[in-house]
């Protein structure tokens, strides 16, 4: 029994998604190996992931085809690292995990969970289905267990000073049916939304993509992310990758304040797992009331520079 | 040029599901049913690409039982030009689900191949990506816009951060987000002549698939539920509670 966690990293260190995926697998109780993928820059990643507590060693594939971790460009090198030395991989429900691990469990022709919350034994894990409103567990019966998992729901792996080996591997494949053209990343000094501890998130209720400054400002008060509900962002009050809910991150942190948000089934599944939540509403009777901790039925406009005053 | 849509059945996106007593499930009996909110989606971009002549037929193909005919009409209502079911009773596991699919693109050739990123029910977000490594194409996953150019498929997706633009060649697959288009609704008579479109079905067990169980659902539960907040008069208040009940500011 071995585990291979696939790393995600921003170009100078892992991702806290990865962090949080590197505690589960080390929950689970077997020797867990990291893999990082990735262009020059990986080889400092990797130097620096080596000193993550409980690995047991770090996999290093370094080359530019790894740059943007294309699927197809991975896979074949996963697919051959887990062999017959791997019975368990995992990746955080990221964008990159959600893209990667289904086209290697096709590869290994196993099934795969997604967004595990849950480790209940080495074969049997509990999601959430249904936007949240149910949780299944559900049992591998493959021979390697893929997994991708959510990272609100598991701690973050610390550093400690026993560094582990770095080993270099390779065995990708450019693939000649996709090409990288360009990207476009949002540039932000807050914190990043999947592992902030405090959320101020901004709905419809906002009005307008400059009223969404008021959200900004209670945030860094609080040192905290700022958040979006699908409606913001259609708006085009708020950039799509703030977006909360079912079909945008995941988020669990200790404090979440949401504004002028009513609270549908698909963002509640975004956000139900925060440990504090502060409703600020004019409409009493909106669902968010059913999972707020603290309701405040107000005027936002008045509330919002009022909290920031406060704060 | 053809486009394959894969659609699912799937639960009304506004219904809040009820776990059953027993925890074998949740209970569906009389629960409105619709089309997958993504596969609604990723219809809509297929009639699009037809009405703007980049591709010439959509066909639209769900996997699953006989019900799911009614969410293909709606498919054919919506623009589609013929439908395709491959008939099971089984339960349906994505990677199965992309095996017969990769039979039905085998026999369709279609140049691309469109899912929505995932079904609203089970929450996966595996099959489109599972399609694509079995046919051996390229894949773009969260797609936020998609066009044709220079005999390619460049799409925009939207990835944690911001947003990325690969190119694929074709056949491609590419999974819509949600932020793709703002799909149709079908009209009265577009749905009567939806009834007269060809739809055809395929048992799966014909397909030669080699399909086996992967998982298996031990049980299902309802989440823990959150204890009743409070409601505060005031932003002085909600600030005093959350310093000295919550100690979080």
């Amino acid at each position: 029994m071995r585990t291979l966690v696939i790393a995600e990293h921003t170009g100078s260190q892992l991702t806290a998604g990865t962090l949080s995926a590197i505690t589960a697998a080390i929950d689970l109780g077997f020797e867990t190996d990291l893999l990082v993928m990735g262009g020059a820059e990986a080889s400092d990643v990797a130097e620096q992931a080596a000193l993550t507590k409980g690995l047991h060693r770090v996999l290093l594939a370094q080359d530019e085809m790894f740059e943007k971790t294309l699927a197809e460009n991975v896979q074949p090198l996963i697919t051959s690292l887990v062999g017959d030395t791997y019975t368990h991989v995992m990746a955080d429900a990221s964008s990159m995990g959600r893209n990667v691990l289904p086209r290697v469990a096709a590869s290994l022709d196993v099934g795969m969970l997604s967004d595990v919350i849950k480790i209940v034994s080495a074969d049997t894990f509990e999601r959430p289905i249904y936007a949240g409103n149910a949780i299944a567990t559900v049992q591998s019966i493959d021979s390697v267990k893929l997994l991708t998992l959510r990272a609100s729901a598991f701690a973050q792996a610390s550093s400690h000073q026993d560094r582990c080996e770095v080993t270099a591997v390779n065995g990708g494949r450019s693939a000649s049916t996709v090409s990288f053209v360009s990207e476009q990343l949002t540039v932000s000094e807050r914190p990043d939304l999947s592992s902030a501890r405090v959320v101020v998130s901004g709905g419809r209720g906002m009005q307008s993509k400059a009223n969404f400054a008021l959200i900004e400002r209670v945030a860094d008060k609080l040192g905290g992310a700022v958040g979006a509900s699908r409606a913001a962002v259609d708006a085009g009050f708020a950039p799509n990758d703030l977006q909360v809910g079912q079909t945008g991150k995941i988020v669990a942190p200790d404090l979440y304040i949401a504004a002028g948000i009513s609270g549908a089934i698909q963002h509640l599944a975004g956000m139900s797992g925060s440990k504090v939540i502060v409703a600020i509403n004019q409409d009493a009777e909106a669902p968010i009331a059913q999972v707020a901790d603290y309701m405040l039925v107000a005027d936002l406009f008045e509330a919002l520079p009022a909290l920031e005053q406060a704060l | 040029m053809k486009v394959l849509v894969a659609v699912k059945r799937a639960i009304d996106p506004n219904v809040k599901v009820r776990v059953k007593g027993d925890g074998s499930g949740v209970d569906l009996n009389g629960v409105k049913m619709a089309l997958n909110p993504f596969c609604e989606i990723a219809v809509e971009e297929a009639i699009r690409l037809k009405e703007k002549g980049v591709v010439c037929e959509v066909v639209v193909v769900s996997v699953g039982t006989s019900a799911a005919q009614e969410q293909l009409r709606t498919a054919l209502a919506l623009g589609a030009d013929r439908a395709l079911l491959v008939e099971t009773n089984a339960m349906l596991e994505p990677l199965n689900v992309a095996k017969y699919l990769s039979k039905v693109i085998d026999n369709e050739k279609p140049q691309l191949i469109l899912f929505g990123k995932q079904a609203i029910d089970q929450e996966n977000n595996q099959t489109g990506q599972m399609v694509a490594q079995l046919i051996g194409s390229g894949q773009a996953t969260f797609a936020s816009a998609i066009s044709y150019a220079d005999g390619r498929w460049v799409v925009e997706r939207e990835v944690d951060g911001g947003s990325q633009v690969v190119a694929l060649t074709a056949p491609a697959v590419v999974t819509c987000d949600l932020r793709l288009n703002e799909p149709r609704y079908a009209s009265l008579p577009n749905i009567m002549k939806a009834k007269k479109k060809p739809l055809e079905v395929i048992a799966a067990d014909g397909l030669g698939a080699s399909v086996r169980e992967h998982t298996r659902l031990l049980k299902v539960t309802p989440p823990p539920v959150r204890k009743a907040g409070i409601n505060v008069s005031s932003v002085s208040e909600l600030v005093e509670k959350l310093r000295n009940v919550a100690g979080l500011v």
